[in-house]
Parts: structure tokens; C-alpha cells; sequence
């Protein structure tokens, strides 16, 4: 008998119909992966399953007996457990009280007995983690360990873990698998939500997949093959994106760093001594693992951080230490980082969309709303968001709100664009999407510096790869003489390219 | 001697001036550690120093009295998770509003009970404690009303017991700073907020009920006149922490004391005697400024829970 059983679920959102009459089965100790694009409606599935969101129709089953789940409490209580998009840590607590709260009762706490006896879980569950350490010193990969354990603490027998590769750097992906396997051993279920098929191959036994708030089926995932999976997924067939026509060596230099130096928000240096040169036309690639100073990198270019010394040349301009709007007017388009602080969730997608170039929408302070409008829909259209102009940018979905970004930056048609993590949680066709425009403004001849943590996002999409790693760009290659293993070991700082050569560090 | 005995009038003044904003200062730390600012504290000291005055009246008994002040205090405090939890409705709203309508009643109340005497009325008050009475300077020190025994030896304390040492606390603590995951983590936010708005007004109609119960033994339009807001820059100064907020409430009450203390000897000095009135407030704000710069704020302080 199935640990939990999900039948007819339906759930709307206003307008949206999240989740249409959805069938989901766990069995006890297995790996279930829910795969889907951005927006099918996983999260909401398994936020109904977790008591955050009632179904407006359906049954859920709980070995084999209906069930009500009003609430987290009720999950909690029939040993549903669930890790968020966005973790419900409380960062001042420490791992131990985060771990307890809500669960143990006791009126004197004693803090050592409780943090000797989350220690002891985590070591029975195979995680690595220190109770006594505030949560907010913790890196995200650790953080996640907390959830997993915070869960595991509460005797769940259902473990619901939404995108969590989404923030993992590919070492941890392996820890969390490992964990993952540690815990199917002892019969623990748990439902695995991605949009990465090759992470579903990898952990998953079955694999259910969703389409606009429908089942579209549930199979072995031995039995299929990553192709199959994304037809599913998309309702297409996908091909990726790959580059065309050879790079243009010789075009003129349009971005130009010199010895560029800046610092993190803690006042330590952050990136030391870059040197890059993009030419028009032309994709370089900025590889490397996350938190090696590429956050800080892409900020200083756009005028958001103060570069502590060096020169920015745009066209042989000099820009260092200009605000983001002086570097906007020079042609430095940003795509932002977070989708999330790049966009005003309260305003309108039209009122987003021409945020950066009020001036030219507003006579006397005030803004033409209609000409506004006609702008909006025009960008609509031509980047294909699914939105209408008055919507608020909050209620979009994560490969809308991107194209939002897109659409913004690209309309000023800049002749540098930093795209920093385009992709990042985006799905399949949208990712396809943002790499198809990336290409179209490299045949219109803009200078583009993409940094990604995604080694075979740089690989199909760069002219040339410059490794970053702990603030220092350690290698520059043309995509043609670059291999995976080779820029791991620079990503790793094992190995550093030199003007002379290859040195080992 | 004569300096040693000043220094202990000096401190006696002081812990008495520094009860009811202590008193009330706590309530608000529980109040914002849960994520509810509440700025009904004003009205609610104000009423709660009505209704302690007026039910002590009535019925012959100071703690019947306080008794009144205490339940009229709780029940703003939680008409004011009603608005601000149940309703959302914005938190300054709520509170400003609830101090205009606590403190419209309390004034109407009485202008209908007392209107017509054309003295103000009053009561026997609280009569002070006094232990160790022999002991020269600590006995004077000593000579305190028993709220003010309390509030320092057992409020104080169990507020930070309970705030750091029970799973109670620790609930009040993560809907301050994380509704969300406190919720997730399967704690009834809204719940733990309704209850520490309950605890928050008590207090602050007991500190209310002190002024009038005890150190005055009558009731003034002025009784409260913005002990209420000090006790917010004290709760902010506190860091949130019970233990700090009573050291920001000695310092407001040293230099109250001080500033009587002043006033009283009479000295003839250039600037007006309104400059020494203003001195605890001045000297709360720098310390406020001082402190306030490590203020961490607990995260979720104003916002509104809403699960979808
Ligand atoms: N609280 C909400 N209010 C309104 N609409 C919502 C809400 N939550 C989800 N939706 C809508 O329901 C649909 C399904 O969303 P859901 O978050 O379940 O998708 P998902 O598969 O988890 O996507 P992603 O991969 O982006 O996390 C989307 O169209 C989304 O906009
Ligand atoms: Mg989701």
C-alpha cells in the first residue's frame, strides 16, 4: 500500500488552475521525483500535501486512510515533512532551536540536552552539522541540512523536497544524493521536485510528470531516457541551442577591464586584479563555482559596487566608479542576479518595463501612461511574455518575470550586456528561451560577459571561457580548447593558466 | 554624608520613576519579539491608570484595582492582535488608534465620574515596603512600593526566562522573526501573537496602575504625558533583550530623578527649569541613537501574516 495517496487533487489560484484533478502515489522508501516546467504546478501539489494550501477538490490518503491536512501541524503529525523553495529557517536561532522549535514542548529548556540529542539525529540520518551554531552563518547547502533534519526530527516518513539542487553547488548536489539514499535505506519516502532531468535520472525510482496542473504520467525511471522525459516535460521536442557561426577575433574591443579590484559587503576584497577584454559580437563565458567573487564581479561592472581600483572602459570610455544609470546610458545593459530585487513585485509588467528609461515615457514628471502601455505590449509581443501590461510583476512565474528582465535590457539594444546566472531555475524551455536571445545579441554584435555556474551552459554558449576562482580570473580559453575536466581542475584552483603556460598552484 | 544620602534618595527616586516604564517597556518587548509593534502602549497605561484608580475607588481595595487595570489592559492588547493579526490591518494604525480610543474613554469615564468635584480626587495609595528600615542609606534605598519589588525581582527576570529558556519563548521569538517558518515548523502564529499582545497589555496596564495606585494615589489627565513612547525607545535601546531594557529604564529614571532633584534645590542658573524637564528625554534619545545602530530589529516586526 502506498505511504501516501493523492487523488483528483485540484486546486485554482484565481483565474489559474494550478493543479487539475492530479493523481500522486509515494510508496514507502522510494525516491519520487515530481518533474515539471516552471509553473506546472509542483510546488502547489506538495504544498497541499504539506497543509499550506487547502485543495479546492480531492482526497489525500495517508496509508491508505483519507485524511484532512488543514495545517503543517496536521502533516507534521501523520509524518509529512517538507523543505521549501525558500527555507522557513529562523537565521538568529541556532541550528538546535531551529530544529526543536514548534516541536518540543518543554517549559525549562535545557539547550545542551537538546543540542546533544539534534546531534545525535543528525548523526543517525548521516548529517553533517553543528547544533550549536546560529543559522545564519551557515552557507545555503547547509542550511538545507538543517531543513532535511528539521523534518527528520519530527519522525517524517514523507520527506518533500522542493528544487533542491536549485541552490546546491554540484559537490553538494552529491552530499544531498548521498543522504537522500542514506534515508530511502530506512524506508523513509521521499517526493524529489526538479526540473534538471539529469538529476532525476540519477537519485529518482519513478518519476511523475506535471504539465500545466496535469499528470501527464508517472513511470519507472529506468524505463525512460532524458529525451523522453523532456518531451513530456514541454510538450515539444527540445534541441538546445548551439552556436553557429565562428567568433569574430579581431572586432573591436567593446568592454575593457584593467586590473580591476572591488570588495564584499564585509569590506573583504572580493575580486583582485581582473583583466578582460569582449569584443562586439562575441560571448565570454565566466566559469566558475559559486561565491568565488562572480556576485561581485557583475556588480561592479554595472555600477552597483564601487570598484576599489582598475579601469572599465566601455568603447574606450572610461566608466569605473560611474552610478548604474551613467553606466546604463553608456550601453552596459545588467540582466539582474535575483529575479526577484531586479523587478518591483507591487508594480505593474508595464511599469517595470520602462522603470530604466522613465525619461523618455514622463513630460514634466509626468508619465504618459498610454504611450507606457503601447510600449509594454509591444515588448510583450516581441518576447513573448505571458502577461498583460497591468499585471503585477509579483503574480508572474519565474520564466515570465526573466523575460520581463530580458525584455528590458535588451530593448535599449546595449552594447554590453552582463548577464550574470540568466538561467538559474529556469526550466528546460525557458532556459532555451533566454539562450536564443543571448545568441540574437551576439549576431547584433554586443559585447556579452555570461557568468554561469552551469559548465555546459558556458560551454554551448561562449566565443571564450575565462575561469573565476576566489576572485581572480585563473585561465582564459577559446571554447574550442576547452574541456570539462580541464576548466573543473581551473574551477577548483588545482591548476592556473599564465600568460607562459599552464602552472600548477 | 550628606553626598551619600543624596546618592540614596537619588537611587530610590529612581527605581520608583523607573516601574511603570519598565512595567510597559516589557509588555512591548513582548509585543514586538512576536512582530507586532504596538503603539496602543500610551492609551493602554493611560487607561489602565483609570480603571486602577476608579475600581480601587469603588470597591475600597488598591488590588482589586490593579487587578481591573491588568484585565482592561490585557483586553487592548488583545483588540489589538485583532486588528493587527486577525484584521492586518497596518500596526500604527491599529495602535495610534487604539491610544486615541483608550485614551478618549478614560477621559470621558472620568469626567463623568468626577466631573463635578472641583478638587482631584484621591486615594490612599500603596504604602511602601520597608525593609532593612535601620540600615542607614540601604534602607533608604530599600523604601519601595511592593510593584516595584516585583517588577524588578520577578517580571523582569521570568520575562527573560520565558523568552529565552521555554519553548513559549522560543515560539514568541520565531513569529517575530520568521512567520513562515514558524509556521511551517507547525507553530499557530497567530496564536503565539494573541498572546503576547495579552501579556504585553497587561503589563502595560499594570505600569499604568502604578502611577496612579501608587506613587500618586490619584488620577491626571497628565499621569502618563508620554511614558509610553519612552518606553519603546527603551525597548529598541534593549536590543529586545529584558535584562538591557531594565538598564535603559534605570538611565531614564536617573536622570528624572536627577532632574527633580535639580529642580528642587532652586538654583538660580541662566536657563529655564524647562531644560531640566527635558533632560531624561534628550538623554534617552542619545542613548537611543548610541544603541540604536546595533538594534537588530526583530525581522517580521510590522508585517502582517497571511499563509497564501
Ligand atoms: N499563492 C498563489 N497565488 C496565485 N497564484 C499562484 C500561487 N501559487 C502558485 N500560483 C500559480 O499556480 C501555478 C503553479 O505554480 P507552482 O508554484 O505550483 O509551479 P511550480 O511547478 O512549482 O513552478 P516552479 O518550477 O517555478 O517552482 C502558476 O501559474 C503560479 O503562478
Ligand atoms: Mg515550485
Amino acid at each position: 500500500m502506498p505511504v501516501v495517496e493523492m487523488v483528483g487533487i485540484t486546486k485554482h489560484f484565481g483565474r489559474v488552475t494550478a493543479n487539475d484533478h492530479v493523481d500522486f502515489e509515494l510508496e514507502k522508501g522510494e525516491i519520487h521525483a515530481l518533474l515539471g516546467e516552471n509553473g506546472a504546478g509542483k510546488t502547489t501539489l506538495m504544498r497541499i500535501l504539506y497543509g499550506l494550501y487547502q485543495a479546492d477538490s480531492g482526497e489525500i490518503r495517508v496509508e491508505g486512510k483519507p485524511v484532512h491536512i488543514g495545517s503543517p501541524r496536521d502533516a507534521i503529525k501523520l509524518g509529512i515533512g517538507m523543505v521549501t523553495q525558500h527555507f522557513a529557517l529562523v537565521p538568529p536561532f541556532t541550528v538546535a532551536e531551529n530544529v526543536i522549535m514548534g516541536y518540543r514542548e518543554s517549559l525549562n529548556m535545557d539547550i545542551r540536552a537538546i543540542e546533544r540529542e539534534v546531534a545525535s539525529a543528525a548523526a543517525r540520518f548521516g548529517i553533517a552539522i553543528d547544533p550549536a551554531v546560529q543559522v545564519r552563518h551557515l552557507s545555503v547547502g547547509q542550511r538545507q541540512r538543517v531543513e532535511i533534519l528539521k523534518a527528520l526530527f519530527r519522525q517524517a516518513q514523507v520527506l518533500i523536497l522542493d528544487e533542491p539542487t536549485a541552490v546546491l553547488v554540484p559537490q553538494e548536489v552529491e552530499a544531498l544524493f548521498e543522504t537522500l539514499r542514506h534515508l530511502r535505506e530506512q524506508g523513509i519516502s521521499v517526493v524529489f521536485i526538479s526540473h534538471k532531468l539529469n538529476e532525476v535520472m540519477a537519485i529518482s525510482d519513478r518519476v511523475t510528470v506535471l504539465r500545466d496542473g496535469r499528470v501527464i504520467d508517472t513511470l519507472e525511471t529506468a524505463t525512460t531516457t532524458p529525451p523522453a522525459l523532456a518531451r513530456m516535460m514541454v510538450g515539444r521536442e527540445t534541441f538546445g541551442v548551439v552556436r553557429q557561426d565562428a567568433p569574430q577575433r579581431d572586432a573591436e574591443a567593446v568592454l575593457e577591464v584593467q586590473g580591476l579590484y572591488a570588495e564584499d559587503d564585509r569590506g573583504l576584497p572580493a575580486i583582485k586584479d581582473i583583466s578582460l577584454v569582449v569584443r562586439a559580437g562575441e560571448i565570454l563565458g565566466i566559469a566558475g563555482v559559486g561565491g568565488n567573487g562572480q556576485t561581485e564581479l557583475a556588480e561592479t561592472l554595472c555600477g552597483i559596487r564601487r570598484p576599489s581600483r582598475g579601469s572599465i572602459r566601455v568603447k574606450g570610455r572610461e566608466v569605473a566608479g560611474a552610478s548604474p544609470a551613467e553606466m546604463t546610458a553608456a550601453g552596459v545593459g545588467r540582466i539582474p542576479e535575483d529575479r526577484h530585487t531586479g523587478l518591483v513585485g507591487d508594480l505593474t509588467v508595464a511599469e517595470n518595463l520602462v522603470m530604466e528609461v522613465l525619461p523618455r515615457f514622463s513630460r514634466y514628471g509626468r508619465l504618459d501612461k498610454k504611450q507606457i502601455h503601447a510600449y509594454a505590449q509591444q515588448l510583450i509581443e516581441q518576447f513573448q511574455i505571458k502577461a498583460r501590461p497591468g499585471d503585477r510583476a509579483r503574480t508572474l512565474s519565474g520564466g515570465n518575470l526573466q523575460k520581463v528582465l530580458l525584455a528590458r535590457v535588451l530593448a535599449n539594444q546595449p552594447d554590453v550586456i552582463i548577464a550574470p546566472q540568466p538561467t538559474r531555475g529556469l526550466d528546460v524551455g525557458a532556459t532555451e528561451y533566454v539562450h536564443n536571445q543571448l545568441l540574437a545579441q551576439r549576431r547584433r554584435g554586443a559585447a556579452i560577459l555570461l557568468i554561469s555556474e552551469d559548465l555546459d551552459e558556458i560551454m554551448a554558449l561562449s566565443d571564450r571561457i575565462a575561469v573565476i576562482y576566489e576572485g581572480e580570473i585563473v585561465g582564459v580559453l577559446p571554447v574550442e580548447d576547452a574541456d570539462v575536466e580541464h576548466l573543473g581542475l581551473l574551477m577548483s584552483g588545482v591548476v592556473k593558466e599564465t600568460q607562459h603556460g599552464t602552472a600548477e598552484v | 554624608m550628606i553626598a551619600a544620602m543624596f546618592i540614596a534618595t537619588l537611587a530610590a527616586a529612581t527605581l520608583r520613576v523607573a516601574t511603570p516604564i519598565l512595567l510597559a517597556a516589557i509588555g512591548e518587548t513582548f509585543a514586538e519579539r512576536a512582530g507586532v509593534l504596538n503603539l496602543g502602549i500610551e492609551g493602554t497605561m493611560f487607561l489602565g491608570a483609570f480603571a486602577g484608580f476608579y475600581v480601587a475607588d469603588l470597591s475600597g481595595s488598591l488590588w482589586i484595582g490593579l487587578a481591573a487595570a491588568i484585565a482592561i489592559g490585557t483586553v487592548l492588547g488583545l483588540l489589538m492582535a485583532f486588528l493587527s493579526v486577525t484584521l492586518g490591518v497596518n500596526q500604527h494604525v491599529a495602535g495610534l488608534g487604539i491610544t486615541l480610543l483608550a485614551g478618549g474613554l478614560a477621559l470621558f469615564a472620568f469626567r463623568l465620574n468626577y466631573g463635578g468635584s472641583s478638587t482631584p480626587p484621591s486615594i490612599e495609595p500603596f504604602e511602601r515596603l520597608s525593609p532593612l528600615a535601620d540600615v542607614p542609606l540601604l534602607g533608604t534605598i530599600l523604601n519601595q512600593y511592593a510593584l516595584t519589588y516585583v517588577t524588578f525581582l520577578v517580571i523582569v527576570p521570568l520575562a527573560w526566562w520565558l523568552l529565552y529558556r521555554t519553548s513559549f519563548g522560543l515560539k514568541i521569538r520565531a513569529v517575530g522573526e520568521n512567520p513562515e517558518a514558524a509556521d511551517a515548523a507547525g507553530i499557530n502564529v497567530f496564536r503565539i501573537r494573541y498572546a503576547a499582545l495579552a501579556i504585553a497589555g497587561a503589563l502595560m496596564g499594570a505600569g499604568g496602575a502604578f502611577l496612579s495606585l501608587a506613587q500618586l494615589g490619584a488620577f491626571t489627565h497628565g499621569i502618563i504625558s508620554g511614558r509610553g513612547w519612552v518606553a519603546i525607545a527603551l525597548v529598541i535601546f534593549g536590543n529586545w533583550n529584558p535584562l538591557k531594557v531594565l538598564l535603559g529604564s534605570l538611565i531614564f529614571g536617573g536622570t528624572f530623578a536627577l532632574q527633580l532633584r535639580l529642580q528642587a534645590m532652586g538654583l538660580q542658573l541662566p536657563i529655564p527649569y524647562e531644560t531640566f524637564l527635558a533632560l531624561p528625554y534628550v538623554v534617552t534619545i542619545i542613548a537611543l541613537v548610541i544603541a540604536g545602530r546595533q538594534a537588530s530589529y526583530p525581522a517580521a516586526l510590522l508585517k502582517p501574516y497571511r499563509r497564501e
